[in-house]
C-alpha cells in the first residue's frame, strides 16, 4: 500500500503543494511589501512630490540634504534615545509581572484583564486618555500633585498649579517615554510569559527535589532560560518603537519645538502634510540600516537558543 | 440612569467596598472549604506584598481607563470649572454620549473599521492558512527560510512604506477608500498570523494525518478534513488578533484616507472627533473606552492561546 501512495498522485506530493500552498501568500507579500520597498529607495533618489509624479535620478541629493539638516540630526537622536531608555524599564516590568503572571492567584484574570488593557486598546485611542491625564491645565495628575501640596504657591515641584506635562522640554519627553513605557510592557510580558511557560517541567520538579527555593530557581534557573527570548521580546518592543509615530502624533505633533519629534513623525510630516515624497522617503530610509541591525541581532539570538 | 448615577457619585467608596469585600469572601470562603482561621489569616498577610505588587501595577495600567470612565458623564459645568476630576459634584449626564453616537461620525467610524477588519481577516486566512500549513509540515529548509523571511517582513514598520504605499494607493485610484486599507493591511497581518497559525499546525500530532493518508485521504484532505479542525481554537484565536491588528493601525489609515465619513476608528477618532483647537473631551473619552474595553477582554481570553501559538511557533519543528 505505501509505495503506490509515494507522490503517485500530485494532490499527494508534498513538496508541490508545499509550493502550491506557500506561493500566493507569498506573492501577495512580496508585491505589498517589496515593491514599495524598492519604490521608497527610487523615491530617495529622485525629486518626486505630490504634484510631480516623473521620477527623474537626482542621486544622493535627498539623502545629503537630510543628513545636514539639524532638525533631521535632533529628530535621529531624539529617536533612538526614546528607544533605549524605555526598553530599560520595559525590561524590568516586564520580567516582574511575567513572573507574577505565570503563578496562579485569586482574581488573576482581573488583574491580567487591566494590565493587558494599554496594549490592546488601539494606540491612538488609549492616548486620547493620556492626552487628558498630561493636560496643561485639568490634568488629574497635577490635580492630585495640588492636593498634596506639591504644586501652587509654595509648592515643592513648582509654583504654578500646573507642571505643563507636554509643553514643557523635558517633561514632554519624560512624558512620552512613560506613555511608551506604559503601553510596551504588556507586549514584552506576554513574550516573557511564553518563555517562561515553555522550560521544561522536568528541569523545574528537578530544582524543586533539590531544595531550590523560589528565588533561587528564578534567578539561577527560569531567567537564565529565557535570556534568549528576553532579546527577542526586547528587540520585539525596540522594533516596534522606532518605527512608531501614532503616540506623539497624537500627544505633542513632535512638540514642544522639536523635543518630542521622532523619526516616523518626521518623515510625514516632511513626506505627506508637505507634499515632499522623496525627501519623506530619504527620512524614512535612514531607519532601515538600524532597523536590519536589530532584526539580524535578534535572529541570531534566537537561532543560537534553537541549537542549545 | 440612577443606578449609574449611584456608582459614578460614590465611585470610590463603591470601588473599596468591592475590593474589601470580595478579599472578605475569599477568605471566609478559604476557612468553610479548608477550616484553620489562623492559618488562613496569617497566609493572606504573607501573601499581602504580592499583592500590593500586582494593585500597584493594576493602577497604572487603568489611570487612563479609569479617568476616561469618570469623564464621560461629567456636565460641562463638573468637569471644566475649579475642576475635581475624581468626583462628581454635579448630576452624571448621557448627553455626551448621545452627542457621540447621533451628532458624531462615530457610527461611520464603526462601521468602517468592522469592514476593513472582516474583509481583511478574510483574506488573511486564505493566503494563511495554506502557507502556514505548508510552513508546518510540508516543505522543509526551503520552507524554514521562507518562514524566517516572513517574521523579518512583519517587522517592517509601516513608518518605512506608507509613502511610497500611498503613491500606490493613489495610482490604483483608491484613495479614500476603505478598499485601499483592505488591500494593504494583509502585508503585516499575513505574516503574523501565518507566524501564529504554523505553530497551531505543528501542535496537532503528524500520526492523525498519516493515520487520514492511509485511510485514502490526500493531502489537501487531509489538510482540510483533520488538521483544520483539530486547529479551530488557534484558528480563533488569529482571527481575533488578525482583527485586532487592523483596529489598531493607525499611519495607512491617516495616510490614505482624508475625508470624515470613511475613516475609521483609531484615525476617527482622534483627528475627527477634534475641531481645529476645540476638544469635546467627554464624547472622546467615552468614544475610546468604548472601544478598549471589549478589545481588551477579547485579548485576555485568548491570550494563553497566543502565547501557546508563539511558543510553538518558535519551536523548531
Amino acid at each position: 500500500m505505501g509505495p503506490l501512495r509515494l507522490g503517485n498522485f500530485p494532490l499527494d506530493n508534498r513538496r508541490l503543494i508545499g509550493a502550491l500552498f506557500l506561493t500566493p501568500a507569498l506573492l501577495y507579500i512580496v508585491l505589498l511589501v517589496g515593491f514599495p520597498f524598492a519604490l521608497s529607495i527610487a523615491f530617495g533618489f529622485s525629486d518626486v512630490t505630490v504634484g510631480n509624479t516623473d521620477l527623474s535620478f537626482v542621486g544622493f541629493r535627498n539623502f545629503l540634504a537630510v543628513w545636514e539638516n539639524d532638525i533631521f540630526r535632533q529628530v535621529f537622536e531624539t529617536t533612538i534615545r526614546f528607544t533605549l531608555i524605555s526598553q530599560v524599564f520595559i525590561l524590568i516590568f516586564a520580567n516582574i509581572l511575567a513572573v507574577i503572571f505565570t503563578q496562579e492567584f485569586t482574581g488573576k484574570w482581573f488583574a491580567r484583564f487591566i494590565f493587558i488593557l494599554p496594549w490592546a486598546t488601539p494606540v491612538s485611542l488609549a492616548m486620547i486618555g493620556w492626552l487628558w491625564m498630561l493636560d496643561t491645565k485639568y490634568s488629574p495628575i497635577d490635580y492630585l500633585l495640588l492636593q498634596m501640596g506639591l504644586l501652587g504657591r509654595g509648592g515643592l515641584l513648582s509654583d504654578n498649579r500646573n507642571l505643563y506635562w507636554l509643553a514643557a522640554p523635558d517633561l514632554a519627553q519624560i512624558s512620552v517615554i512613560f506613555v511608551q513605557v506604559w503601553r510596551m510592557t504588556p507586549l514584552a510580558t506576554v513574550i516573557l510569559m511564553a518563555g517562561l511557560s515553555s522550560i521544561p517541567t522536568d528541569i523545574l520538579d528537578q530544582a524543586e527535589v533539590d531544595g531550590s527555593r523560589f528565588m533561587r530557581t528564578l534567578l539561577q534557573i527560569k531567567l537564565p532560560l529565557i535570556l534568549p527570548i528576553m532579546v527577542i521580546a526586547l528587540l520585539f518592543s525596540m522594533i516596534t518603537m522606532f518605527g512608531d509615530m501614532t503616540v506623539v502624533y497624537v500627544l505633542t505633533r513632535g512638540g514642544p519645538v522639536d523635543y518630542t519629534r521622532v523619526l516616523g513623525l518626521y518623515s510625514f510630516q516632511v513626506g505627506i502634510e508637505g507634499g515632499n515624497l522623496a525627501q519623506g522617503a530619504a527620512i524614512s530610509l535612514f531607519a532601515f540600516p538600524l532597523l536590519l541591525a536589530m532584526a539580524i541581532f535578534m535572529l541570531r539570538t534566537a537561532s543560537r537558543a534553537e541549537v542549545r | 440612569m440612577s443606578a449609574l448615577s449611584f456608582v459614578l457619585t460614590n465611585f470610590w467608596t463603591l470601588l473599596v467596598l468591592a475590593f474589601l469585600g470580595l478579599v472578605a469572601l475569599r477568605i471566609v470562603w478559604r476557612v468553610r472549604t479548608y477550616g484553620a482561621t489562623r492559618a488562613e489569616l496569617r497566609h493572606v498577610l504573607r501573601r499581602s506584598p504580592f499583592y500590593f505588587v500586582v494593585l500597584v501595577f493594576c493602577f497604572f495600567a487603568a489611570a487612563p481607563f479609569l479617568i476616561m470612565f469618570l469623564h464621560s458623564f461629567k456636565t460641562d459645568g463638573d468637569l471644566y470649572r475649579r475642576p475635581q476630576p475624581f468626583v462628581y459634584r454635579q448630576e452624571p449626564t448621557l448627553e455626551h454620549l448621545d452627542a457621540l453616537f447621533n451628532n458624531t461620525a462615530y457610527l461611520d467610524f464603526i462601521r468602517n473599521s468592522v469592514l476593513v477588519g472582516v474583509a481583511v481577516v478574510i483574506i488573511t486566512l486564505l493566503l494563511s492558512l495554506p502557507a502556514a500549513y505548508a510552513l508546518a509540515r510540508l516543505t522543509g529548509r526551503w520552507g524554514e527560510r521562507a518562514g524566517i523571511l516572513m517574521f523579518l517582513v512583519y517587522l517592517v514598520p509601516p513608518t518605512l512604506l506608507f509613502i511610497p504605499m500611498f503613491r500606490i494607493v493613489v495610482l490604483l485610484g483608491l484613495k479614500d477608500s476603505p478598499l485601499s486599507l483592505i488591500v494593504v493591511y494583509p502585508s503585516f497581518t499575513v505574516p503574523f498570523s501565518m507566524w501564529l497559525l504554523q505553530g497551531f499546525f505543528k501542535a496537532v500530532p503528524p500520526e492523525l494525518e498519516e493515520a487520514a493518508l492511509v485511510d485514502g485521504y490526500n493531502r489537501v484532505e487531509a489538510f482540510l478534513r483533520v488538521v483544520l479542525p483539530l486547529s479551530l481554537p488557534g484558528i480563533i484565536s488569529t482571527v481575533v488578533f488578525t482583527f485586532t491588528l487592523t483596529l489598531h493601525e493607525f499611519i495607512y489609515g491617516l495616510v490614505f484616507i482624508a475625508n470624515t465619513s470613511q475613516r475609521t476608528l483609531s484615525v476617527g477618532v482622534p483627528t475627527e472627533l477634534i475641531l481645529g483647537d476645540v476638544y469635546f473631551w467627554q464624547p472622546l473619552l467615552a468614544a475610546a473606552l468604548i472601544i478598549a474595553i471589549p478589545v481588551g477582554f477579547a485579548y485576555n481570553l485568548f491570550l494563553d492561546s497566543l502565547v501557546q501559538g508563539f511558543t510553538m511557533g518558535a519551536v523548531k519543528g
